[in-house]
């Protein structure tokens, strides 16, 4: 199909609709605002919902109901909102409910502002809302992953019955780049029969529920979903290398800095530093054993982010005492730091 | 039909299998509840109206957390509030089911208050039915939005205070001022002749559904012996002596046999049609080209467009971007954002690359393009060397200082006020740049315009202002 | 003759259908100590109308049931 040149926040949209998304929940917060628009413009177009709810509180709990009733369905906020979805999302993990959550990252803590950053990390990857969950985190870094990464969060949602976050920075959401389209895909929901309540002979006597009495029921449930997320683990895990075979410092970092930590190590290659660049795909499952294997054969990791630092403690218990020493390097505010800053904070490490 | 034997309804399931413990045949709820009776009314109408299979009832937060136990439906729980919401997911996913929210004063008229609010202004063909006891039962008998004035709860331990906590929220009263609502009952069980009046007014409240009438809700006035610290028999009157007056029972409204019945439907739309209303399917002109025959120096530009807001600048460089791609090239672009939005400048990073574009961001552009003077002040220095600068001799009084770019003033606006609107400034600077790097082709960039200009009737003067900025140089 | 049956070991002993009951033809069984540690409602024998008052009064799904003709049961 012919390429689009689109922005990401409607990247999403489309692919959504591809992957046979139903319903769409959302309230409008720049800088995912674009995502929510363009739902309102192409659900309906093609007979499906798309629904502004009163807060970012009922979009989420929207989507707790249609999916409950065996559709494909998603939101997308950014860092405020993602806190109000918070009682929802933990209620999704622990009903088990496949959701897709497009969270658009600005700045914080509190209103912050409107420019991109990577400090929803801890609230996204880390659980955010209280019980013993985890939530598959997919983290595009260009506009075709917005589509495509859509798609694939509708589809680990499905495949493991839990809630998918995308999780993207204002910068990704707001650039346009060609996005090549896959076709409109037939997505058989009938399995879902097995659990889900869609007002049927065959589904009436399902029931969707988080709520366990006995603490020895409780604990099962807990360790049954501790299981799923071991499982995810052993399967979904996706990366991306670039230069890493002979690199002796690994540049990593997600999102919108991956794409300035490549050019960095393009840079650094010229001036002969043999940089490689790691980039997580997946946030959670996080690529552990890859950090791992790294870090017995470079010197040096570089973790950038556009946060305080929340990835980096992650990438610090992946590598366990490891050779490798880990570097940090964040910029916030909605700063996005500079291949030249990068080059010169790498320079400063192997030089050091 | 009078039936001849009244025995537990249809509605509930035989044995209550989700219920733990031993007794899988009674309720969890205290002696003389109310919501056992309305518990035994929602059963009742259920199966006599033949929806038990295709129903979902939603448990709420609250003493009827576990109405999942008892109904022969689909069954949900849900968070504290949330009933309303959720219960908008489950039906505009399903339109074909039946969905009742049951909600307690606490979960509905407190921490669920904006959630039944919205959804009844919304106008959701669901049924609700709210349990009003005047106290939170479940946590312990703590006050309720509902609890009476006066009325003393763990809470409110000297009684409810107007001063303190104001007067109790009349919910059914509060919904009639909405316009979408289509019916509004406020019931007792205070005696047999108003249970009557309760079963009466949930079976109506389930047809409304039914027959796509829209939101209904019935406010059941209900005992709690339990909190209220009276006895089942006396809790009856305490509904009479002290609820009653202040809630007035009665139909708020019943505008069911005014309405069209609506069913919304989903229709299917076959694969090209959906790509087609995604705009996936339109006649794009592409062409393999390498960069070959652009002079060297204009080749993979990284390029910087700025100027006023309302200059076109975002445009602008959609439109480069759009024609690049045609090339089978690679682009991004990105608006200005974050810190370099304050000031009333707009600007946009373009890359066109024939190899993978690492970052996106356009920190030291090949190609400037200046629009008003601050951005040729704020930019000019971060150029590259051997680069170029395009800038509007229009408002830009000053020629740029560097002398190892090449240095392109045309009167963009100038241009665009003869051709007789401002606004196409933007497009003469597209034509003075194809002309200048034969990046691009006319042909191509035609093409491209039709993409990124939505009001068709713009094309051609667009086109016009090309055609004079690449004259220009 | 209309008739009611109360199912012992579902009665919470709440009194409702006592209250209500028109006929005044339930009574408590203080007899009786069910399952639950209640002291279950008990029809009298005679004066039942079958109305179904007490039915409906009834808190607990499955506590009683009323012949409303001369059935059997």
């Amino acid at each position: 199909m012919a390429k689009e040149l689109i922005k990401g926040n409607e990247a999403i949209i489309k692919g959504a609709l591809l992957a046979g998304a139903e319903c769409f929940f959302g309230y409008p917060i720049t800088p995912a605002s674009e995502v929510a628009h363009a739902a309102a413009f192409y659900f309906p177009a093609i007979g499906r919902t798309f629904l502004q709810a009163e807060s970012e509180i009922a979009s989420i709990q929207m989507c707790y109901g249609a999916a409950s009733a065996g559709v494909r369905c998603m939101t997308a906020s950014s860092g405020p909102g993602v806190s109000l979805k918070q009682e929802g999302v933990s209620y999704s993990a622990g009903s088990e409910l496949p959701i897709v959550i497009a969270d658009i990252m600005r700045g914080g803590p509190g209103l912050g502002n409107i420019a991109p950053e990577q400090s929803d990390y801890n609230q996204v990857v880390k659980g955010g809302g209280h019980g013993n969950y985890k939530c598959i985190v997919v983290a595009p870094n260009c506009g075709q992953e917005m589509c495509d990464l859509t798609i694939l969060a509708f589809e680990l949602a499905d495949k493991y019955r839990t809630p998918v976050y995308l999780l993207a920075d204002g910068f990704i959401g707001q650039m346009m780049e060609p996005v090549e389209f896959p076709e409109p895909m037939t997505i058989d929901q009938s399995h879902k029969a097995e659990w889900a309540i869609m007002g049927n002979t065959e589904t009436v006597r399902n029931l969707i529920t988080s709520i366990y009495l006995e603490p020895e029921e409780l604990e099962d449930h807990n360790r049954k979903l501790q299981r799923k997320y071991a499982e995810i683990e052993k399967n979904e895990i996706r990366y991306e290398e670039y230069k890493t075979e002979d690199a002796e410092i690994i540049l990593t970092g997600y999102g919108i800095v991956s794409r300035v930590l490549k050019s960095t190590v393009d840079a650094l290659r010229k001036e002969g530093v043999k940089a490689g660049l790691f980039r997580p795909i997946t946030l959670f499952p996080f690529p552990k054993a890859k950090f791992a294997e790294m870090a017995e054969k470079v010197d040096n990791i570089l973790v950038a982010e556009l946060s305080n630092g929340q990835m980096v403690d992650d990438v610090r218990l992946a590598i366990d005492c490891a050779k490798a020493k880990v570097h940090f390097y964040g910029r916030m505010g909605g700063v996005v730091p500079t291949v030249a800053e990068m080059v010169e904070k790498v320079n400063e490490i192997v030089k050091g | 039909m009078a039936k001849d034997i009244l025995r537990k309804p249809g509605g509930f399931m035989d044995t209550f299998v989700y219920k733990p413990g031993h007794d899988k045949k009674n309720t969890h709820y205290c002696p003389g509840c109310g919501h056992g009776i309305l518990h035994k009314l929602i059963a009742e109408a259920l199966e006599d109206l033949g929806v038990a299979d295709r129903t979902i009832m939603i448990s709420p937060v609250g003493c009827s957390v576990f109405v999942y136990y008892y109904f022969a439906t689909g069954n949900i729980q849900v968070a504290h509030g949330r009933a309303p919401a959720v219960a908008t997911g489950l039906k505009r996913a399903n339109p074909d089911s039946i969905v009742i929210s049951y909600q307690g004063d606490g979960d509905l008229a407190a921490i669920g208050g904006n959630n039944i609010l919205q959804a009844a202004n919304r106008g959701e063909n669901i049924t609700v039915f709210f349990v009003n006891n005047a106290i939170y039962g479940m946590t312990g008998g703590q006050m309720a939005p509902t609890t009476l004035v006066g009325q003393k709860t763990m809470t409110s331990p000297y009684g409810r205070s107007v001063e303190n906590e104001g007067h109790p929220i009349k919910i059914v009263e509060l919904l009639n001022a909405l316009e979408s609502p289509a019916y509004l009952e406020r019931t007792t069980l205070e005696d047999s002749k108003n249970i009557a009046k309760t079963r009466k007014a949930v079976r109506k409240a389930i047809q409304c559904q039914i027959d796509g009438k829209g939101f209904s809700l019935v406010e059941v006035l209900a005992m709690c012996p339990s909190q209220w610290r009276v006895s089942p028999v006396e809790s009856k009157k305490w509904i009479t002596d002290n609820m009653v007056p202040y809630f007035t029972p009665g139909v708020k409204r019943d505008v069911i046999d005014e309405r069209e019945g609506y069913y919304p439907e989903r229709p299917e739309i076959g694969s090209e049609t959906i790509l087609e209303l995604l705009g996936l399917r339109k006649e794009k002109l592409f062409r393999d080209r390498s960069m070959s025959d652009v002079p060297e120096k204009y080749r993979n530009p990284q390029i910087k467009v700025a100027g006023f807001g309302g200059q076109g600048v975002l445009l602008l460089g959609q439109t480069l971007a759009e024609a690049g791609m045609r090339y089978g090239w690679n682009v991004s672009w990105i608006p200005s954002y974050g810190p370099e939005m304050r000031g009333g400048t707009a600007n946009c990073q373009v890359n066109i690359s024939e190899g993978p574009i690492g970052s996106p961001v356009v920190d030291f552009p090949t190609i400037l393009v200046a629009l008003n003077k601050p951005s040729l002040d704020k930019f000019e220095e971060s150029v590259q060397p051997g680069g170029i600068i395009f800038y509007n001799t229009s408002m830009i009084d000053r020629k740029p200082a560097r002398t190892d770019v090449e240095v392109i003033g045309v009167p963009f606006s100038e241009i665009a006020d003869e051709l007789g609107n401002l606004r196409f400034a933007n497009m003469v600077v597209v034509g003075s740049i194809l002309a200048k790097t034969k990046l691009i082709e006319m042909d191509i960039v035609k093409d491209a315009l039709a993409e990124v200009i939505h009001h068709k009737k713009f094309i051609e003067p667009n086109i016009v202002a090309i055609e004079r900025g690449a004259s220009a140089v | 003759m209309p008739k009611i049956v109360v199912q012992i070991d579902h009665c919470k002993g709440c009194g409702m259908c006592i209250d209500a009951c028109p006929q005044k033809c339930i009574e408590e069984d203080s007899d009786v100590l069910n399952k639950l540690g209640y002291h279950p409602a008990k029809y009298k024998g005679e004066g039942c109308i079958g109305c179904g008052i007490c039915f409906y009064t009834c808190p607990e799904p499955d506590a009683i049931i009323v012949y409303k003709k001369d059935e059997v049961a």
